[in-house]
């Protein structure tokens, strides 16, 4: 029966890769194409709505991927991803803020909200953010150094388990009260919102949107790959080593600490990046995004996508946000029901998620007969 | 002036009231109101109340179904006909309130003089000075005499005349309050102060304020921080029990502060619709209430969720976490989005007032005493009784109990409703000093998860003295930083912490219990 | 439940103190004198308890020491020290000459060659035996490395060679989740035999082996000595009589008796500790 099964699966390995090529054409040509070559009246337009609603949802997924590997892999389970996903938004946003140039309320070449705090000048941080490369070295350079600290003194005092989850909380916590903060110069409650353009190129038109739109799949496409590479590599099985026996691992003379802190850094970097993506495709960024709340989000799409499996989390992010989209919609009050059921729920009944939903009503199937 | 019982007020005076031109009723209101007079305070109040009415010559007002005549006192026989209502702007009426105020000072009972005394020194007023003076005279409160002193030379410390300015310094530098100093370092910074001499004695007077107020500050700030503390405390000790029984992190736990909280508030509103009870003891009767409230909901959610995921810690935080949003939910559509208000009992309102001007509201001064009550509870139940006993026992070797025949089901299950119920009790205090609203617990669930992970993880002492550092901690920084800066630092603080001492500040160090990963 | 209690406090260790060094370099241990292992008055005590007081101890390169001792006597404590899991109060650790083991962690101390076998079997439960046995092996394990590795020959050689040693010749694709206790249990030493290193610390070694599975590891461990230096901890005695050389008695921290099997146990003091006072 073993033999069988698995058997069963391996050729279901084969369509699952066939399924994917045809969804990848699907997200990342047709729609596009449609998008583009079609009038809103056509039967076959795929709206605008549609688009920033899908585009939004990859870059989720890219985050869902970068939590898989570090909670499906190693075993960490971070409840402050959402933060790195906030500090790319920004350090992005802080280009897009710079090109409004002085088209913005207050026609200045200073944002709005340092004209409305009356800041005479830019903080040195601001620095430079009017080049797009360096906004996009600060994308990847600020959540890498935060997490390199955070991961290198954390993992070396070895906290793991609830322990490292819920001082990864109060991380996200602390820096949503920072940003919060007026004077802590990213535009406070209402962070930054109202831009323009990227390159010259108007943010709105809807090339510049299927651009986007693209280029959000490519790189969710090559962190999926990246990632499948990484866990299939002697890395990833130290990974997992370490994950299911931690002390054996390290006295076979593997440090923990930097195979650890290299998933960490990675996780966190395509966190960001997801971020700078996300953020001129919704047009705005605010310090919610690191609530607490949010971060925890992410760990539901990957449980309900399936821990340790990578396309498990995409499938996971793309079905708990059609459903947060269409639900909140049709009826708000009942949505955080749904998502509190869905929570509850996936732990207790199917804790390998729909992968392992799927094995067992196979095996219930495959036994009736 | 006269101080007879029954006196007469000046007809023209209070025909002034009823002018046209708001400068003249403004004079008419300032000049009664410095009268001092009970008739005057009445016809002022009548004015407030827009109960003033007017014929030509007579102005009147009604007391019940009676007619009063404003200016003699007397009952008229009969209401005029085609009577105006004295109407008033905004102007006058902010005229008119400061002297209603002010007029309290000569009010029979000395708490309502001591509270127009202290509000009048929070904002003193210029035109106010003649009746503070009127006040002082009368006053035999030593209390009051003292906030009408301050008040006198906070407002003489402009007068013309140098040894009162003199003479006012020197009072003021016997002054506890920082407001006080605050106005004499405005007047050292504006440099209007000609004299040599008063320069000086500003000096020494804010010498010597400053030395009594780091003191008083210091005091103050202790005391919020225990307050704030104490609230820390009766959230975490619940954690600390659960943690420590099952090792599961409850995220849902803030939520049992909003349970408790809730309680409170239903319990408000069914004493509210029982007007023949008295309505003070709502609070008393809010205690069993949200405890068990909260409690059952605890136990409900042990037997139905975190009984099945035992040893899968992470998965418990995110089925909790799950929990905790249907919990929210569910109070929002019951009681709607809106945060409610709940009055405190008039025996938890008002303040104490202390030696060095240190000023202890009751409501927190009782929430103080309320949490060492449940500790000591807690302490009690968990040394001295046999659940008690069976509960450490689960903490400290689970199957070992479970050998002896302890229902290790049974107690997780009341453990768990415990630590809920004790949040709940939490909530109780808490509902006193903020606003109810659905995802209150929200804001406290991290800062109490932060006492868990100093204190040392199912350590109940560790909590406390977690709780009540962090309080303190916290209120300080605030003073010297801000409260989100504050906030921050101590989050750092922590993780820093924990990088030196994982095992927080009161766990006991052991021989490795187990090396499997 | 409570063992998971313990798992998620990361104060179980003494990490706090114990940084991970940021480079593991094997050095060559310095057996010049004939001695691969000193202990000198070392001393742990863990909120006064002292666990260790002033236990003096070496071993001899290729020699097969077999540690015994009643329950708390310090045993599982000293190889938490030679490990680098425990940080003791006082006393000196070295290995061989010059390597000073209480400066270094356990990636470092595992690496400079000391494996350690745990009285639970502790192998990757969701790797192959072979993967098991592969991450064991010998090699530069820095993360860099682990990106770019490639299965040499020889490594695959070297890991079919140990699970024929170990009995697991066959089994190469199964799940060591899926292999039973004795199986388990030599699998560890497989992977500690793939490490290559000078000494190993064995902590129970046959607890709940079968008595056919017992002398095959007393056969394994005889065939090791020699070549490497071993310490056993064990408390069957049958199995410490069938492979005994030299035996040290610890008792409540510190050395009680130590010598050949006959002369330990014919000692009054160790016939007093056993059989109680």
């Amino acid at each position: 029966m073993f033999s069988l099964t698995s058997g069963f699966f391996r050729g279901q390995i084969g369509l699952g890769k066939l399924v994917a090529a045809g969804l990848v054409l699907l997200l990342l040509v047709l729609f596009p194409l449609l998008h583009l070559a079609t009038g809103p009246a056509s039967l076959w337009h795929v709206s605008d709505y549609l688009i920033t609603l899908l585009g939004k949802i990859m870059c989720y997924a890219i985050v869902a991927v970068a939590m898989d590997l570090i909670w499906g892999y190693a075993g960490i389970l971070s409840l402050g991803h959402g933060l790195y996903f906030a500090l790319g938004g920004y350090a992005f946003g802080m280009y897009l803020m710079r090109a409004i140039g002085p088209e913005g309320v207050y026609q200045s070449d200073l944002p709005d909200f340092m004209v409305f705090l009356d800041w005479k000048r830019l903080p040195w941080y601001w620095t430079g953010t009017d080049h797009l490369l360096w906004s996009g070295i600060l994308v990847i350079g600020v959540p890498a150094l935060l997490a390199g600290i955070f991961g290198y003194f954390a993992f070396r005092s070895r906290i793991k388990g609830v322990y490292f989850s819920i001082i990864t909380q109060a991380m996200t916590y602390a820096f949503m009260l920072l940003f919060f903060r007026n004077e802590t110069g990213f535009g406070g409650n209402n962070g930054f919102t109202d831009f323009k353009r990227i390159l010259g190129y108007s943010i709105t038109s809807p090339e510049m949107r299927i651009g986007l739109y693209v280029l959000s799949g490519l790189v969710l496409l090559l962190s999926l790959l990246l990632c499948r590479f990484l866990v299939a590599s002697k890395f990833g099985k130290v990974l997992t080593a370490i994950r299911d026996a931690e002390s054996r691992a390290m006295f076979l003379g593997y440090n923990p600490l930097w195979y650890k802190l290299t998933a960490w850094i990675l996780s966190a970097v395509l966190c960001a990046i997801a971020g700078a993506l996300y953020v001129p495709q919704v047009g705005i960024i605010n310090p919610g995004e690191m609530s607490p709340a949010n971060s925890i989000e992410i760990a539901i799409w990957v449980a309900v996508g399936g821990r340790g499996t990578l396309w498990g989390p995409v499938l996971g992010a793309f079905i708990v946000n059609l459903a947060k989209s269409y639900c909140t919609v049709a009826f708000p009050e009942y949505w955080l029901f749904i998502l509190g059921f869905l929570f509850v729920a996936v732990t207790l009944f199917i804790p390998e998620g729909i992968p392992g939903l799927a094995k067992r009503l196979t095996l219930v199937s495959w036994r009736k007969r | 002036m006269c101080f007879c019982a029954r006196a007469n007020l000046d007809q023209a005076l209070i025909l002034k009231l009823a002018a046209q031109d708001s400068d003249e009723q403004i004079e008419a209101i300032h000049l009664l109101g410095s009268s001092g007079l009970g008739e005057a305070l009445q016809v002022l109040k009548a004015l407030s109340e827009g109960g003033l009415s007017v014929v030509p010559e007579q102005v009147f007002f009604f007391r019940g179904t009676q007619a009063i005549d404003a200016a003699t006192g007397q009952v008229l026989p009969q209401a005029p006909e085609n009577a105006d209502t004295v109407i008033i702007n905004n102007r006058v009426r902010a005229e008119l309130e400061e002297t209603l105020a002010g007029l309290k000072l000569l009010d029979a009972d000395p708490e309502i003089r001591r509270r127009a005394a202290l509000s009048l020194l929070n904002s003193p007023a210029a035109q106010q000075l003649p009746l503070i003076q009127k006040a002082l005279a009368r006053e035999t409160d030593s209390g009051i005499r003292h906030l009408l002193e301050q008040t006198a030379a906070i407002l003489n410390i402009q007068s013309p005349d140098v040894t009162v300015r003199l003479k006012a310094v020197q009072l003021l530098g016997q002054s506890n309050r920082a407001n006080t100093r605050n106005v004499l370092q405005s007047i050292l910074a504006a440099q209007t102060e000609p004299d040599e001499n008063v320069r000086k004695a500003i000096q020494t007077a804010l010498k010597s304020i400053n030395n009594r107020l780091t003191l008083t500050e210091f005091l103050a700030s202790m005391f919020t921080g225990i307050s704030l503390g104490s609230i820390l405390m009766l959230t975490a000790l619940g954690l600390a029990i659960t943690y420590g029984v099952m090792g599961v992190i409850n995220m849902a736990h803030g939520e049992f502060l909003m349970v408790g909280a809730y309680a409170t508030y239903a319990m408000q509103g069914w004493f509210r619709s029982h007007a023949s009870l008295d309505q003070d003891a709502y609070l008393l009767a809010a205690i069993p209430a949200a405890f068990l409230a909260a409690a059952l909901v605890g136990m409900a959610l042990e037997r139905t969720v975190v009984r099945w995921l035992y040893g899968r810690p992470l998965e418990t935080l995110l089925a909790t976490w799950g929990l905790s949003l249907a919990l929210i939910q569910s109070a929002r559509l019951l009681f709607g989005a809106q945060n409610v208000e709940l009055a405190n009992p008039s025996w938890m309102s008002g303040t104490l007032l202390l030696p060095w001007g240190l000023e202890l509201p009751w409501n927190r001064m009782v929430i103080i005493g309320f949490s060492v009550l449940v500790l000591m509870l807690v302490w009690l139940m968990m040394n001295q009784t046999r659940m008690g006993l069976y509960v450490r026992a689960v903490t400290q070797n689970r199957p070992m109990a479970g050998c002896m025949g302890i229902h290790t089901g049974r107690i997780d299950t009341l453990a768990f409703g415990l630590g809920a119920g004790i949040a709940g009790l939490g909530g109780v205090a808490l509902s006193q000093v903020t606003n109810v609203g659905p995802d209150m617990g929200q804001s406290y669930i991290v800062d109490s998860f932060m006492v868990v992970v100093l204190g040392g993880v199912g350590q109940l002492a560790g909590a406390v003295w977690a709780a009540l550092g962090l309080g303190i901690a916290t209120k300080f920084l605030e003073g010297w930083v801000g409260a989100v800066i504050a906030k921050i630092v101590v989050l750092v603080f922590i993780i820093v912490f924990i990088q030196r001492r994982p095992q927080g500040l009161f766990a006991l160090k052991g021989r490795s219990v187990d090396l499997g990963g | 439940m409570w063992s998971h209690f313990s798992k998620s406090a990361p104060g179980t260790t003494s990490g706090g103190e114990a940084p991970y060094a940021h480079v593991l370099q094997p050095r060559q241990v310095d057996v010049s004198h004939g001695v691969i292992l000193y202990l000198e008055e070392v001393a742990v005590s863990f909120d006064g308890f002292k666990a260790l007081r002033g236990l003096s101890l070496s071993i001899d390169d290729g020699e097969l020491r077999c540690i015994i001792g009643p329950n708390g006597a310090g045993k599982t404590t000293m190889m938490d020290c030679i490990t680098g899991k425990t940080r003791p109060d006082s006393g000196s650790i070295f290995f061989g000459q010059g390597m000073d083991l209480t400066r270094m962690n356990e990636p470092e101390i595992a690496s400079a060659g000391i494996g350690r076998k745990f009285q639970k079997p502790t192998v990757f439960e969701h790797h192959t035996v072979f993967d098991n046995l592969e991450l064991a092996r010998k090699q530069d394990k820095r993360v860099r490395r682990s990106l770019t590795s490639h299965q040499a020959s020889e490594a695959r050689d070297q890991v079919c060679e140990t699970m024929k040693r170990i009995g697991l010749a066959g089994h190469a694709d199964l799940a060591a989740g899926t292999l039973s206790h004795g199986q388990k249990q030599w699998l560890e030493i497989g992977m500690l035999l793939m490490q290559g290193p000078r000494l190993l610390l064995l902590d129970e070694p046959v607890a709940g082996m079968t008595d056919d599975e017992t002398e095959r590891t007393a056969e394994l461990f005889l065939s090791l000595a020699g070549e490497h230096s071993l310490i056993v901890v064990e408390h069957d005695m049958a199995f410490v009589a069938r492979i005994a050389r030299t035996v040290t008695v610890l008792h409540e921290g510190c050395v009680l008796a130590e010598g050949s099997l006959d002369v330990v146990q014919n000692d009054q003091r160790v016939v007093e500790v056993y059989l109680g006072r």
